[in-house]
């Protein structure tokens, strides 16, 4: 896609593009060429100065039991998360499409959880569960369930799923209704005179014609799950119990500022980018797609 | 439209009034536990319904707060969403503009350089950026809170797909009537863009509004901190220390901002969501 | 007001030329149409003048100056485009005044002009709405006062019309055509419609495939045509043209038979030849005798005149489409044979090969 027609200037496009490529040069390049580098880099025991290892940071890291806890924790937490928001937005979001009164309602006081930060989302999920003052961890253990994130992993990582889930209900619940109504209301009806039921009709119709939006919110709540969910971990569990809650963005953060170790962490970074570099071209070709179609 | 009737209507309001109130319900408990006191709290179960003490909770919270005023927190998490919204909008659009209706040497090393920063997000790089930031003295500042943030391509994007879709005709017909780049950019395309500007202001304010990682690195000082980060610090560690309500109360304001824009500009919201995505 | 006057111009896209050397010299005041099929390169030729397109070679001269490194705005032209490509975000007077405004003009000066044009266009109850809320023909309109407001040396149009109905564009085509003579502005106008061209132009313009065919009054294009594509394009229905050689007293056509045609224009041609004939210059014998006849296979009654379409009988009923057109009275079904003649000093003869007029 080009403009046929454009401006003959030398200088200006330059000027133009300046502050931009300055910005990204000076907080993307400048950062992401350091994590290579340090990533090539042993430091020594005092921080005095650091000797060129070639991957041995990355033979570590694939050699390291800890590490690669943290992807299979991280690929849970993702799941589950995604599983989670994704089928009670859909739930959600056929629901509102076939109300005829109150849509609009509905509509908005589902989407403005959106507004919440993951961070602040974890401070108010924490309050309910947490076992010592959280109202609903208090009623859970009256009901005879023994609830204790602090102490057990499988508690704590139900806890960080729920709360990332329910931060991310609104923003699937937006664009699964944005399919829905896109969906030519013929189509159904012409289903439902041919005889099939709602269950049918959703089943061999909707959710086909849906398979699009679905897909890019899978890719979108993957990348939300890996990457923007650092906060809600962050209130929440710190990671712990022992490491049951630490996801692959926390553990870079936690190696590098409160562990120190700085070739680990910056190795970690890289590998983080090749994932993000991957998740980046699958959507890219599904939009493309999605133009070109 | 297939019409529905008798039960199945009521069953799906039920199910959809259930699903609203699963949605706000930590929302709400945050709200009582803002309207009560420590004590209530810290001997669970706490009241399920608003107690008398908003008043007095919010005033302690903007006023004192934990470690330093919510009034303050608030102050700074609203700098650093205007600066990182008016920052990115401005910058991108104009490096959408260059790319879109200029042609000059290095335009595809331009548009790819920008474009590569799609990819990662600041989480992933975030020891490395830090240095920089350190290195080039920015700690505990208004500029380090936002620079680094506006260095993303999604902006740009934006503005590129939309430029393309602005006819060619109407840039002729400018020129035709005497218009150079930068009077065309002023008078034709800023105006044309600024319901793309608005829905992307709302987007870009709540993603600065919501940072969190970010000024967790860069703010030591804790009247530098941001409301989001800053609520963390205000969490009460042990039973006896801090105050619950005032930790409530922080969040209930911690998100009004981000709200309030949701629910007043959702049109401009939704439009952003979806275009900032595309 | 000024003369245009091209001289050989071309234009390269990388390798490939699309317009191979275009010539013409526009009087003071004249309304010149370029006409032709989409492709042939009218469009690129016009925005070439206006300063769109930049011009491989060859010069462009508007009012004596050489023009060809000026940008559009040191040209003193207007331009009015195919969609009217007004800004949308402004009123109907800032986009008549957006020109005037950038040049520097006085506010009083930008008004009264403008409103001169209003009144001219009959556009003054709308001078204060967004282009969204006008109609087609009032959008054309605006875009018309546009290029009006702002005194150029010349118009350019770009099909102008060829977005609205068919109704609206006859009418607009007479204001356009009024609107011009009572300004007395020099125009290019470009068209692949041919009666616009010809109810327009005060000499035609035909391009193919980036080349002029023929430049010259739309009466004359139409009485002779310089080349067999211009013979083709200009005229409906369409020529009709027998493919043979001039043999003695008749025709031989290509595709085997022979008509008695008598026409002089034949005479002293002994190659292959194009005879060409309009459909309205053919009529029915009655008691002359006929040229050649006409195997009826469909007729259209289009009211004043009744359309015949065949093929020749003295080809075997094998050669090509031929259609003649008769007049509304005329009794004709499918399945007859008609007797024809054709009228005196109306035939075309073209060489077969290079497609030029004889």
């Amino acid at each position: 896609m080009e403009k046929r027609v454009t401006f003959d200037n030398r200088l200006l496009p330059y000027l133009l593009l300046t502050p931009q490529l300055l910005v990204t040069i000076v907080f993307f390049f400048w950062p992401a060429a350091q994590a290579l580098y340090q990533s090539l880099l042993l430091p020594d025991p005092f921080g005095l100065g650091a000797r060129f290892v070639w991957f041995s940071n990355f033979e570590y890291l694939f050699g390291d039991s800890y590490y690669l806890q943290s992807f299979i924790t991280t690929a849970v937490f993702s799941f589950f998360v995604t599983l989670a928001s994704m089928s009670f937005a859909l739930l959600f979001a056929v629901l509102a499409d076939q109300v005829i009164k109150g849509e609009g309602a509905y509509k908005t006081l589902l989407i403005w959880p959106y507004a919440v930060a993951p961070a602040v989302a974890g401070v108010m999920w924490l309050f309910m569960f947490q076992p010592s003052i959280g109202v609903l961890a208090f009623y859970m253990k009256k009901a005879g369930i023994h609830w204790d994130p602090l102490l057990n992993g499988t508690h704590a990582m139900t806890l960080v799923v729920a709360a990332a889930a329910w931060k991310q209900i609104s923003y699937n619940f937006l664009f699964f209704l944005a399919g829905l109504q896109a969906i030519p209301k013929s189509l159904i009806e012409a289903a439902a005179i041919d005889g099939a039921g709602r269950w049918h009709r959703f089943r061999t119709i909707i959710f086909p014609l849906l398979s699009p939006t679905t897909f890019f919110l899978l890719v979108v709540n993957i990348v939300y799950a890996f990457f923007e969910t650092f906060g809600i971990i962050h209130t929440m569990t710190l990671g712990g119990p022992g490491q049951s809650t630490t996801i692959l963005v926390y553990k870079v953060y936690a190696d590098g500022f409160v562990g120190q170790d700085l070739g680990s962490s910056a190795a970690q970074s890289v590998i983080l980018m090749v994932v993000v570099g991957l998740l980046t071209v699958i959507q890219f070709r599904y939009i493309e797609r999605r133009v070109h179609y | 439209m297939v019409e529905k009737r008798g039960i199945g209507t009521i069953l799906m309001h039920v199910v959809l009034i259930s699903g609203i109130a699963i949605v706000c319900f930590p929302i709400y408990l945050t709200f009582v536990g803002s309207t009560v006191t420590h004590f209530e709290i810290i001997r669970p179960p706490m009241p399920l319904v608003p107690g008398p003490h908003l008043i007095d909770n919010y005033k302690e919270a903007l006023a004192s707060g934990i470690n330093a005023p919510v009034s303050r927190m608030l102050f700074n998490s609203f700098i650093m969403a205007m600066g990182i919204a008016v920052g990115k909008i401005a910058i991108s659009i104009i490096s959408a503009y260059a790319i879109v209706y200029f042609r000059f040497p290095f335009r595809m090393l331009a548009f790819w350089a920008i474009f590569m920063t799609l990819m990662l997000p600041v989480e992933v790089r975030i020891v490395p950026t830090y240095e920089v930031a350190a290195s080039l003295n920015l700690l505990n500042s208004y500029s380090g809170l936002i620079l680094p943030l506006i260095a993303s391509a999604t902006a740009t994007f934006l503005f590129r797909q939309f430029f393309m879709t602005v006819p060619d005709e109407l840039v002729e017909a400018a020129r035709v009537d005497g218009a150079g780049p930068m009077r065309f950019f002023k008078d034709i395309l800023l105006p044309l863009s600024v319901t793309n500007i608005a829905a992307l202001f709302v987007i870009l304010f709540i993603y600065g509004w919501n940072q969190f990682l970010w000024p967790l690195l860069i703010t030591t000082k804790p009247e530098m901190n941001t409301i989001v980060m800053g609520l963390k610090q205000m969490i009460p560690t042990a039973d006896d220390y801090g105050n619950w309500p005032v930790t409530m109360a922080a969040a209930m304001l911690a998100i009004l901002p981000p709200v309030a824009v949701v629910i007043f500009m959702q049109r401009l919201f939704v439009k952003g969501l979806v275009e900032t995505e595309k | 007001m000024a003369t245009i006057s091209l001289r050989d111009v071309r234009k390269n896209y990388g390798n490939t030329e699309v317009i191979h050397g275009v010539s013409l010299d526009v009087a003071d005041g004249e309304f010149i149409v370029i006409v032709g099929p989409s492709g042939c390169g009218k469009s690129t030729l016009l925005r070439m003048v206006a300063g769109l397109e930049r011009i491989t070679g060859g010069t462009i001269e508007i009012g004596g100056r050489v023009v060809n490194e000026l940008e559009p705005r040191e040209r003193d032209i207007a331009m009015v485009f195919q969609n009217y490509a007004l800004y949308p975000h402004m009123s109907v007077f800032d986009n008549m005044a957006y020109g005037l405004k950038i040049a520097g003009k006085s506010k009083a000066e930008i008004r009264e002009r403008v409103d001169k044009a209003a009144t001219m266009l009959q556009l003054e109850p709308y001078l204060a709405r967004k282009p969204r809320a006008l109609s087609g023909g009032q959008r054309q309109r605006v875009a018309m006062g546009r290029a009006l407001v702002r005194d150029p040396s010349a118009f350019l149009f770009d099909e102008p019309l060829s977005n609205l109905d068919a109704k609206l564009r006859v009418q607009m085509r007479l204001e356009i055509k009024q609107m011009q003579q009572s300004v007395g502005t020099t125009s290019l106008y470009v068209t692949h419609d041919q009666v616009e061209a010809m109810t327009l132009a005060d000499r035609l313009v035909v391009m193919n495939a980036g080349v002029a065919e023929q430049i010259d009054t739309p009466m004359e294009v139409y009485r002779k045509p310089a080349t067999t594509f211009v013979a083709g394009f200009i005229g409906s229905p369409a020529m009709n043209m027998l493919r043979g050689a001039a043999n003695g007293t008749g025709f031989a056509l290509d595709g085997g038979g022979r008509i008695a045609v008598r026409a002089d224009e034949l005479a002293g041609h002994d190659r292959p030849l194009l005879l060409g004939v309009r459909p309205e210059h053919l009529v029915l014998a009655g008691d002359r005798d006929p040229e050649f006849e006409l195997s009826v296979i469909a007729v259209e009654t289009l009211g004043a005149d009744t359309l015949a379409h065949g093929r020749l009988a003295g080809a075997n009923g094998t050669g090509d489409a031929f259609v003649a057109r008769l007049p509304g009275s005329a009794r004709v079904s499918a399945g007859d044979r008609l007797p024809l003649v054709i009228e005196p000093g109306t035939a075309h003869v073209f060489d077969a090969e290079s497609g030029q007029r004889l």
